[in-house]
């Protein structure tokens, strides 16, 4: 919520700065002063859980590539180093693969709820964008960050999705070998993968500062999706307030976080990445880390040519892998309800939670051997996924019948039951 | 409260979904009982001291373990471990197991030379290379053991059950050929190393910690189970007692920060 600033500069450096480079102005404005609406929820503190990861995964990342050698005869051996050798190797690494896992459970969870809220609604639909760039981002560093132990699943996960850029018609092939630096996943896609994947980081860094910014310039949505219409009655300023209850968010995910570091770090890792890369044996089954399930399983629903020889199995795979991630950019455009928050409408919120369900339940398929029941399963899966944004969403937008929500936010603190988050039902009643 | 009571919920069962379904061993394995399982679970020193001494004497003849040094035996909480010596190189019990072993090297004027073991070298592989390993064992050459039960689903409890899976009858339908045996626990039921753990395998040291142990097969599996669990894992217990180090602090600022947080918003209606 950009206004004009009240920052006052008080010690003679401070306006001394202020009227050359204004940063101490800017640090008040978005992290101390910021208007932020008084009735946020928990959903609302996955943001800050976010930076925390993201600082989490950098740092550890510093400090393992000082230690690991990008060669794939002494890859694996270079992590048996850390996890042996290196003091508190074992420690940093831990925290740096669950850490890749509870970013994802963290993104997921803000994800869901930008949906249930509206969070991609006007005026947040460059905010929602450049945060699905994130999520982009975050998959190709994931994906690229997980080939560098150089273990069994590693070595078949790269193939696997590399390979897919052999489904472009045409030019598929020149482009898979010009991405793998061969013809085969090989020293040359070890090197390229460890430099994007110490690239990258930055770039959802740099993504990440816009997004906050794209952030503070509408102001935070709030459970209620009605916006801000009293500044002084309905919003608090982000310090004290947020930074507090941020932090206690924040610890509670930690502690979650930190069982598994320390007492079950293995325990969402693949055990076939402990045994070393060996481009004679394929795994069983191979599968990617359980945040890509969902979209490998939409990937393996496409099992037939849609026109053989040009339109392959494959591409068809491809295409709706990434139209399932591309798909969220065009939300504020197929969901046209004027309300934004889904506790206003019983209809698109039914299809909200069938949704979850079903993100949950092709997570399952994809981690399922490609046999029946599972391929036709995911098929199921695969429709209601995108039909939740292609048609279930834009007609249910045009003939839902909502609840009033209230007047603002002020209204829906002042009816709401001591103690109690505000009531969509009795906030409706005292409406009409 | 319900809320961040919900969303633990909801985080917690995303990530065992996640978790569940990376299992998916077909056998039911059994239990191999080990000491160290759990938060509060620490390696007992002298089954980590049989379960070295089962796999230099058996287990060493074929398979590898090349992310081990010899000092790795001396390191706290290691099977020989003595507060005496901090640095295991300087530890003779190391000194003296690593002699017992002659390492390839080269001289100063680069010809090769057979050399006695000292704690820092690796563990000699039994085979000079993957060929050689391969040949001698029908073209699968025996998987190294140092990250066994890291790369196995199941861990301790798959090695003890696989060492031990030798007597069950193979599915009438499932052809055995020749130089190999049946196993349940390992995928396809078919595995090229023979039955090798039985009763009275190897004679454990005569210590008061061993008092009262046999080498029956079943003593012997979990031993072995246990000392790979320590090879593949050396840090646990340090890694567990930091665990339980940071939880405590973190629960204590988590309190207080919840305190901090109902104060500053104690005259906010919200």
């Amino acid at each position: 919520m950009s206004g004009p600033s009240k920052y006052v500069p008080q010690s003679g450096f401070e306006k001394w700065i202020d009227k050359r480079l204004p940063l101490v102005r800017f640090a008040y404005d978005t992290m101390i002063d910021f208007p932020t609406p008084k009735n946020l929820n928990y959903w609302w503190t996955f943001g800050a859980i976010l930076a925390i990861f993201l600082g989490i995964q950098i740092v550890t990342g510093i400090i393992l590539v000082m230690h690991y050698i990008p060669a794939t005869d002494r890859a694996f051996m270079s992590i048996a180093h850390i996890m042996r050798d290196v003091n508190y190797g074992w420690l940093i690494r831990y925290m740096h693969m669950s850490g890749a896992s509870f970013f994802f459970l963290a993104v997921y969870m803000h994800i869901f709820r930008g949906l249930y809220y509206g969070s991609y609604k006007e005026p947040r639909e460059v905010l929602w964008g450049l945060g699905v760039i994130i999520y982009l981002l975050m998959v190709m560093t994931a994906f690229m960050g997980y080939v560098l132990p150089w273990g069994q699943m590693s070595f078949w996960g790269a193939t696997v999705i590399t390979n897919l850029t052999s489904a472009i018609p045409f030019v598929g092939e020149s482009i898979h070998n010009w991405l793998l630096g061969g013809f085969a996943v090989d020293q040359p896609t070890l090197n390229r993968f460890l430099s994007l994947h110490y690239l990258l980081p930055f770039v959802i860094l740099g993504v990440v500062v816009l997004h906050i910014w794209a952030l503070h310039v509408p102001g935070n949505n709030n459970p209620t999706g009605v916006e801000v219409k009293d500044v002084e009655k309905e919003t608090l300023p982000f310090h004290p307030y947020y930074t507090i209850k941020d932090a206690f968010a924040i610890l509670v995910f930690l502690m979650v976080y930190f069982a598994f570091v320390f007492f079950a770090p293995e325990a969402l890792n693949h055990p076939d990445n402990y045994i070393p890369a060996n481009n004679q044996v394929t795994p069983a089954h191979i599968v990617p880390e359980w945040y890509l399930l969902p979209f490998y399983a939409i990937l393996r629903a496409v099992d037939f040519d849609i026109i053989p020889g040009i339109f392959t199995a494959k591409l068809g795979g491809v295409i709706a892998m990434l139209g399932a991630i591309l798909v969220w950019l065009a939300l504020p455009v197929l969901d046209s309800s004027k309300i934004k928050s889904m506790r206003y409408r019983p209809l698109a919120r039914i299809f909200w939670f069938i949704w979850i369900a079903n993100f949950i339940f092709l997570g399952i398929c994809g981690a399922m051997p490609a046999q029946a029941p599972w391929t036709w399963l995911s098929k199921i899966g695969l429709i209601y996924y995108f039909s939740y944004f292609l048609l279930i969403l834009p007609l249910v937008s045009k003939f839902e019948k909502p609840k009033t929500p209230p007047a603002s936010i002020a209204d829906s603190i002042a009816n709401a039951p001591k103690g109690e988050e505000p009531n969509p039902n009795i906030v409706g009643v005292v409406q009409n | 409260m319900r809320k961040i009571i919900t969303s633990v919920v909801i985080a917690f069962a995303a990530l065992s979904a996640g978790t569940a379904f990376a299992n998916t061993g077909a056998v039911k394995l059994m239990d191999a009982g080990g000491s160290y399982n759990g938060p509060f679970g620490r390696f007992d020193r002298a089954q980590l001291q049989r379960g070295f001494q089962i796999y230099k004497e058996v287990c060493s003849s074929c398979h590898s373990m090349n992310q081990l040094h010899y000092r790795n035996l001396g390191d706290k909480y290691g099977p020989y471990y003595d507060p005496k010596y901090p640095n295991p190189n300087d530890n003779p019990v190391i000194k003296a197991i690593a002699k017992g072993y002659t390492v390839k090297d080269v001289d100063a004027s680069g010809a090769p030379v057979d050399r006695a073991g000292i704690p820092a070298d690796r563990f000699v592989a039994p085979f000079a290379s993957d060929y050689d390993a391969k040949q001698a064992n029908g073209g699968v050459a025996p998987p190294d053991l140092s990250v066994i039960t890291k790369a196995r689903h199941g861990g301790a409890n798959y090695v003890y059950s696989l060492l031990l899976g030798y007597d069950h009858t193979p599915p009438h339908d499932l052809v055995i050929p020749d130089g190999k045996s049946y196993n349940p626990y390992i995928a396809g039921g078919i595995i090229g190393m023979p039955k090798q753990i039985v009763d009275d395998l190897v004679t454990y040291a005569d210590t008061p910690e061993n008092k009262g142990i046999k080498a029956t097969a079943d003593q012997e599996a979990k031993d072995i189970a246990a000392f790979l669990t320590w090879a593949g894992d050396p840090h646990q217990t340090e890694r567990k007692s930091a665990g339980i180090a940071t939880l405590l602090f973190l629960f204590i600022m988590t309190i207080f920060t919840w305190m901090s947080y109902q104060a500053v918003w104690r005259n906010v209606k919200h």
